[in-house]
């Protein structure tokens, strides 16, 4: 009895026992495919065939997709800050209102959706995305738990909910869009994740003690909205794993038409000058695929043409350069007798 | 260094020995978990995964949950602990049952029934036919009355004859009611392992008067776990105990051993390890870097401006855990689990089940079924392993007259019959010697026949021809033995046994005869142990001839001598003798000297000569395995010519190359040898630079003073010769060839593999084994099919799991540069441990079912062992291949995930899963595309698998707690998640395998070719494989005649050069299958061809020399047909099928045959056309 055992218990779990016997002779009935030119130069042949066309419904669903991006970090910036725009962000008393206009290239349907994007911002760092606790924000019992939180876990002696670098660096600017004058209402409701406000965030946890500290993040919460309502917050709180992203502001539910204006009103508050990040608004439109994003059919298209060319390429080799398979002659003692 | 063992004493103080109870365990219940542990944290492996594992505990520097290395370790941890303990816990129900087994002992002189664990030393054991001996017992007395009794010690040595066992001297004639009250002292060594030897004594106390030392040997014992058989009972005295028994002694959990595969294995981690410590440092320095430049710019990071003391420390500790994984946790249990398997497959093998002996074959070791596929050395022994050890006597020479020379069966000579009847003294004698000098115990069966029990099978045939010839040996009571010699019984007084030794090479007994009261010794022995001592005025020339010529012809011989001593003479020696046979040191030695003495002056009587026949199939496997570029050595106790000869028959040395071949190693002294060595290697130098087989013979004597004096030389020597014969050595000698083979470092020849022969007889190597196989022949399909396929799978299993490995960490490492280089884990706990432990290692254990090739592809093509034995299929550079397209994959993987899932899709949770599909996605590929045989268990592994994965993966995603709560659910909704998955999966797989496809088509190694042929030939021309076989060994050659630059041999010298290369080999292909194809319709076209052949063979003959003319391919086959008589048809065939050559013949006979030929081979090749449209054909077709 030895290491068999093992093996033995497992094999006569999983075995039926009428092929117990082909098992232990090692005769169970096998397929044995080869590489023969035949099957290889049809699979790359199919392949390119269906991805051809799938590469083109790609890229077709994202050239569909009208997009609006706006960087506004330096243009939101007074020329006479230009030289230093991080005293500029950081000073209270200057007022960040920015006020500019975008066209709408094309007709855009609802809904249209409105995200912030931010680059080289690590929310992936290893500092930081560990930096909450989740039961905290679920739970209201668990507010002291702020395990994890370090080094925002508490203000003054009392725990802060929710606690952590994340909920502490919460995205702060705000836009207002105008159209002709009118007031285009940016619906902020049902921007998270139904599962999160259902099932992450607590409908009893009120955020509390919340930026009381020494140094201010970001946003400020308030205080009688418990965070299942705070959408805002959810959707900061699912961190990305790119140092650039978008995030969702809100929705717009109204068409846009080609060439209408748009005057957006940004409050620029966030502070990205410090490690030089861009920041964008984005108005999209959304396809079957996601966003604009011509990556999936370009890669679809390319992949489909090397895979005929492959084809092509062991179909001429093949044509040229027939070599009969399985040709003992070639086999190397064949070849000379008595060596290796 | 001696115990003093008090017969039938009960008092506890003489007791200070242990008693009975026999613990084979390794643990106790209580010491079981430290132990266990200790030992499993000796492994260094383990060791490192517990250091990562405790620095996962510490929060600030683990990238994932601690439960990501934890799990795994302890599911490793606790499936190794629990085999350890149900071994363990077997063991001690085995031992249970040991030591309550119930035996009769006498106490206080009357017989007890106790149970097996209370007996002590001392004390006197009852034993019953059929009983197991439970301890060491010295023999007292038995129910047999010339004092003897019978073992089987099976268990003990192996060897299933039956042993006679004695009682000592002292003993003799107790009647059995004394033995109850019997004292007396033993003075033994202390408890050893040698179950050759008990050097000891005994000396009975008053009244048991006979106050003499009387002297013990091995002849006189019980050992534990021998049955007793054929006696109805025995007694003996407990002498050793529980586990300080012979069989307790020599038991012990022997030292693993390490195959190749296990070093390279582990030669690869080291450098995983390396490469790791090199990828942290580099990390981690970038890591600090950037923490102490953009890391303080990002605000939102809070980096502290006044770090901890070990803050330098944080960031490399963190990609020290991250890349932890690299090391795969899982390999050592995967190996472990497939090579019992592997071992289990042998276990169950049909096909080497030994029908005549009802045995299978058994793997004793479980851990080394690789290194079967590598072995490079067999050293075989002859007897029992080659032959079948069943010896018939042939011919004899009496005193110069050869018997059975003609019928060649002495027994059935009718000169020897009338001379027995014609009481020839010289025949007489030897008839005497031949009977009585042996160890043969007589037994008559109730019905009065007369059948022997001897421990060696030459004795036993030596006593049987005998009474064949009237000379029978019937009774060995006590110390007379009595023989029938033509119906007259004659009766001799057995003084004395001169035992045989290897080294003396030779037995003898002194007999004194009842007729007349003469002193006889009776010798026989080997030729150069006998012929030395013969009397000065004796003639031996005639009986070497005799020795030589019987050597000639492959019988084994042995020379009888006797002498008349007087009486002085042996009282003497006899007194020499006593004491030498009750010294305790050095017996042996004492012993052989003072026999020495004795066998001197002898008269030569003759000659016997016995046959052992060569086993089933021994000259093909042995054909087969040399072919597979294994090297042979043969040791053996026979004489050179004996071995020279048996080295023939079995193919040892290719016949007709005898003479050239054979170098013999020879001499006496020193120089000679010198001489004789340094000449056989120039010659074996030169040698091996043309492809002939050499071989040299060496003998014992040459041997030894070659291994003493100038190793060097002899070691070159075995480097180079693929074949030695080894004759006349010891087993001693045996011992030193194996090491100095294991001993030269530059092969890779790790461990050595013991294979042990369940035979008749030597059957203690069986036990010894790591392998045993009922018959030589098994050897074949041990090596070719179980040692290839256990390499050719670990080789891949083994990485296999480095590159699954590899590829999550790469992935891990790509995205650390994305996240700040600050050792982020894209992966979540969960997943990473489910990847590594579930995931990854069930589909690949399928590979426990691959076979690259057909077991009988393997068996007609050896050679492909060649890539085993080289170690081709692991070694660095495959696993740079490996490596390489681990980084190849992380590379797509991650590439494609970050952008497809770009921008608003950048969710962490989100994109590791879309990461991790992507891996799971490939690796079920990957192996899919290395797998060379699918049966429904690999498909249900490999696809059941990716389905398992989605399972698992939804059902963690329903918890709303887990972290990936609705993940799963929300990425299967995605048409892009989809997509990503295929985009992956392409661009992965597609260079892989467009470049194995034109590797294995364009660069084909022999496996790929052989792959083909199998494919391209299954399943009809399966049947034909055979007679290309026989002509590739004709020495036709077919294959030798495509190649297109054969310039090595003047005969395939082109003569119009590169004409048509490649249509000849095309056309070459074609005809190949229109000509195989009508042998399975059934039409006639086989005796169309027989009938044209003749013309044709008579038409090369005749115009060779015009078709010579016509293209270098006809002429070589036509060269060949003349060349050999075994031609075969397919080689015409081919020829004709050269586009071209028939229209330029102008010859009018050729053409017509071809007419012919063609007729014939069209009409059945529409007929097969119209049959099968099948793929297969269209593809031969082309």
């Amino acid at each position: 009895m030895n290491s068999g055992t093992v093996a033995g218990l497992w094999l006569r779990l999983l075995l039926l026992p009428l092929l117990h016997s082909r098992f232990t002779q090692q005769e169970l009935p096998a397929c044995k495919p080869i590489l023969t030119p035949q099957w290889v130069i049809s699979a790359f042949a199919v392949v390119s065939i269906i991805f051809v066309p799938i590469g083109v419904a790609s890229l077709l669903a994202s050239r569909d997709v009208v997009e609006i991006v706006y960087r506004y970090d330096s243009d939101c910036v007074p020329a006479s800050w230009a030289s230093d725009k991080l005293a500029y962000i950081q000073n209270p008393n200057i007022s960040k209102t920015c006020t500019r206009t975008l066209t709408v290239p094309k007709r855009m349907k609802s809904p249209i959706y409105v995200y912030y994007q931010l680059d080289n911002f690590y929310q992936n760092h290893r500092r930081y995305v560990k930096s909450r606790n989740d039961w905290q924000l679920r739970d209201a019992s668990k507010a002291n738990d702020t395990s994890g939180c370090d080094p925002e876990d508490a203000a003054g002696g009392n725990p802060i909910v929710p606690c952590g670098l994340i909920a502490w660096s919460l995205f702060n600017d705000t836009y207002r869009f105008t159209v002709s004058n009118s007031n285009l209402p940016v619906n902020k409701k049902g921007i998270s994740w139904k599962s999160d406000r259902d099932h992450k965030f607590g409908k009893d946890v009120y955020p509390r003690n919340f930026q009381n500290g020494t140094v201010i993040g970001g946003a400020k919460l308030n205080s009688s909205i418990p965070l299942s309502e705070q959408e805002d917050l959810i959707v900061w709180m699912r961190t990305a794993a790119l140092p650039t992203f978008r995030k969702l502001y809100g929705k717009i539910e109204v068409d846009l038409q080609a060439n209408q204006t748009i005057t957006v009103t940004i409050e620029n508050y966030y502070n990205t000058y410090e490690f030089g990040g861009k920041k964008k608004l984005v108005l999209s439109t959304a396809s079957w695929l996601g966003g604009k994003n011509d990556f999936l059919g370009l890669a679809y298209l390319i992949v489909g043409g090397l895979c005929f060319f492959l084809a092509a390429v062991f179909t001429i080799i093949y044509l040229v350069k027939p070599r009969k398979l399985g040709d003992p002659t070639y086999l190397s003692w064949n070849r000379n007798p008595g060596g290796h | 260094m001696k115990r003093f063992v008090y017969i039938n004493d009960n008092e506890a103080s003489h007791d200070p020995y242990c008693d009975n109870r026999i613990s084979n365990r390794k643990y106790t219940i209580l010491n079981f978990l430290p132990k266990n542990l200790w030992e499993q944290f000796s492994r260094l492996m383990n060791q490192y995964f517990l250091l990562i594992a405790c620095l996962q505990l510490w929060p600030l520097i683990t990238p994932v949950n601690p439960a990501s290395t934890w799990g795994p370790l302890i599911f490793i941890f606790s499936v190794s602990a629990s085999k350890e303990a149900w071994d363990d816990y077997n063991r001690y129900l085995s031992d249970k049952q040991a030591n309550e087994k119930e035996v009769w002992v006498v106490r206080d002189g009357i017989r007890k029934r106790i149970q097996a664990q209370d007996i002590h030393v001392g004390n006197i054991v009852w034993l019953r036919e059929n009983d197991e001996v439970p301890c060491d017992l010295l023999l007292l007395g038995t129910s047999e009355p010339q004092g003897i009794c019978f073992v089987e010690t099976a268990a003990l040595d192996g060897e299933t004859d039956l042993k006679t066992r004695v009682i000592p001297t002292a003993c003799a004639g107790l009647a059995s009611e004394l033995l109850y009250k019997i004292k007396g002292v033993i003075e033994c060594p202390n408890p050893d392992k040698d179950i050759r030897r008990f050097d000891a004594n005994l000396r009975l106390f008053p009244p048991f008067i006979d106050n003499d030392l009387c002297p013990l040997t091995i002849n006189n014992t019980l050992l534990q776990s021998c049955y007793l058989r054929n006696t109805e009972w025995a007694c003996g005295v407990a002498v050793y105990t529980g586990n300080e028994t012979k069989l307790g002694m020599s038991r012990g959990i022997p030292e693993p051993k390490l195959t190749a595969v296990d070093a390279m294995i582990d030669k690869l981690i080291g450098a995983i390890f390396l490469f790791q410590i090199v990828v942290v440092i580099v990390l981690g320095f970038a890591g600090n870097i950037w923490k102490d430049t953009e890391g303080q710019q990002q605000w939102y990071v809070m980096y502290p401006v006044e770090g901890p003391w070990y803050e330098l420390l944080v960031i490399p500790l963190r990609f020290e855990l991250l890349c932890s994984i690299m090391i795969p946790i899982s390999i050592k249990i995967s190996l472990d689990l497939v090579k019992s398997v592997y071992a289990k497959f042998i276990d169950w093998d049909e096909e080497m089940y030994d029908q005549d002996a009802q045995c299978p074959s058994h793997a004793a070791n479980t851990a080394i079924s690789e290194d079967l596929g590598q072995v490079e050395y067999i050293l075989t022994d002859k007897t029992g392993t080659l032959t079948e050890n069943k010896m018939i006597f042939r011919r004899c020479c009496i005193n110069g007259t050869f018997y059975g020379n003609n019928s060649g069966d002495a027994l059935k000579d009718g000169e020897l019959l009338n001379d027995v009847v014609n009481n020839v003294p010289d025949v007489v004698r030897f008839l005497t010697v031949m009977s009585i000098c042996n160890s043969v115990v007589p037994t008559k069966s109730p019905s009065g026949e007369i059948s022997y029990k001897a421990q060696s099978q030459d004795e036993d045939a030596l006593v049987n021809a005998a009474a064949h010839l009237h000379m029978v040996f019937v009774n060995r009571n006590g110390n007379v033995l009595e023989v029938n010699f033509n119906a007259s019984a004659v009766r001799y007084e057995l003084l004395d046994t001169l035992e045989f030794t290897s080294d003396r090479k030779r037995m003898s007994v002194v007999v004194r005869d009842c007729q007349n009261g003469n002193i006889l010794l009776l010798s026989k022995g080997a030729d150069e142990a006998i012929l030395p001592f013969a009397s000065n005025g004796q003639q031996i020339r005639s009986f070497s001839d005799a020795v030589e010529q019987y050597a000639q012809s492959g019988l084994r011989t042995l020379c009888l001598a006797w002498r008349e001593l007087n009486e002085d003479e042996y009282t003497e020696w006899s007194l020499m003798f006593k004491e030498a046979n009750s010294t305790l040191v050095d017996r042996e030695w004492k012993l052989a000297e003072v026999c020495q003495r004795l066998e001197h002056d002898l008269e030569i009587l003759g000659v016997t000569a016995i046959e052992d026949h060569l086993q089933d199939g021994v000259p093909e496997t042995i054909e087969t395995l040399r072919k597979a570029g294994i090297n042979f050595w043969m040791l053996t106790g026979d004489k050179q010519s004996t071995a020279i000869q048996i080295a023939l028959s079995c193919n040892f040395i290719a016949p007709g190359l005898t003479k050239r071949a054979t170098l013999l190693i020879n001499g006496r002294t020193e120089d000679e040898v010198l001489r004789s060595l340094e000449r056989v290697l120039l010659t074996m130098r030169i040698a091996t630079s043309e492809p002939k087989e050499v071989a040299f013979v060496v003998d014992g004597w040459a041997l030894e003073i070659a291994l003493r004096h100038y190793k060097e030389i002899f070691t070159e020597l075995a480097d180079l010769s693929r074949t030695a014969i080894c004759c006349r050595v010891t087993p001693s000698q045996k011992a030193q060839l194996v090491e100095l083979l294991k001993s030269r470092e530059y092969r890779t020849l790790q461990a050595d593999i013991g294979v042990g022969i369940s035979g008749r007889e030597g059957l203690q190597a069986a036990r010894a084994a790591d392998y045993s196989i009922g018959k030589f022949r098994f050897l074949t399909r041990l090596i070719l099919v179980h040692g290839r396929y256990s390499y050719n799978r670990t080789a891949f299993l083994s990485q296999y799991s480095f590159y699954k490995s590899l590829l999550i960490c790469f992935i891990q490492i790509l995205f650390s540069f994305i996240s700040g280089i600050s050792g982020t884990s894209l992966f979540n706990s969960v997943s990473l441990m489910a990847y590594n432990i579930f995931y990854t290692s069930i589909p690949v254990l399928t590979s426990v079912l691959d076979k690259d090739l057909s077991e009988k592809t393997v068996m007609q093509h050896p050679q492909i062992l060649f890539y085993c034995q080289a170690g081709r299929l692991l070694n660095p550079s495959t696993f740079a291949g490996w490596f390489g397209r681990s980084l190849f994959h992380a590379s797509v993987v991650f590439l494609i995930t970050i952008h497809s899932y770009a921008n608003e899709k950048s969710e962490m949770e989100e994109l590791s899963m879309v990461a991790l599909s992507g891996c799971i996605w490939l690796q079920a590929f990957v192996v899919t595309l290395e797998t060379n045989s699918f049966t429904a268990l690999q498909h249900l592994a490999i696809w059941g698998n990716l389905a398992a994965f989605y399972a698992i993966n939804c059902i963690i995603s329903m918890i709303p707690s887990a972290g990936m709560y609705t993940i799963m659910f929300r990425l299967c909704g995605q048409p892009s998640y989809w997509i990503t998955m295929f985009l992956i999966v392409a661009i992965g797989m597609g260079p892989v395998f467009a470049l194995k496809y034109f590797r294995f088509t364009y660069r084909s190694s022999a496996i790929n070719i052989l792959q083909q042929a199998e494919h391209s030939r299954a399943p009809i021309f399966r049947d034909f494989e055979s007679p290309v076989e026989s002509s590739e060994k004709d020495g036709i050659s077919l294959p030798s005649t495509a190649q297109p630059k054969s310039s090595r041999s003047p005969v395939y010298e082109p003569l119009l050069s590169e004409s048509t290369p490649n249509a000849a080999r095309k056309s070459r292909g074609q005809t190949t299958v229109e000509f195989f194809q009508p042998h399975k319709t059934g039409f006639p076209i086989r005796e169309t061809v027989r009938t044209i052949d003749s013309t044709l063979l008579h038409l090369n003959t005749v115009y060779s020399t015009q078709i010579w003319k016509y293209g270098q391919r006809s002429c070589m086959y036509v060269l060949q047909c003349e060349a050999s008589p075994l031609y075969e048809h397919h080689h015409y065939l081919l020829w004709i099928g050269l586009p071209g050559v028939p229209k330029h013949l102008g010859m009018v006979r050729a053409s017509q045959v071809l007419k012919l030929v063609r007729f014939g081979m069209i009409c059945p090749t529409l007929l097969l056309l119209a049959r099968l449209l099948g793929f297969r054909s269209l593809q031969s077709q082309t």
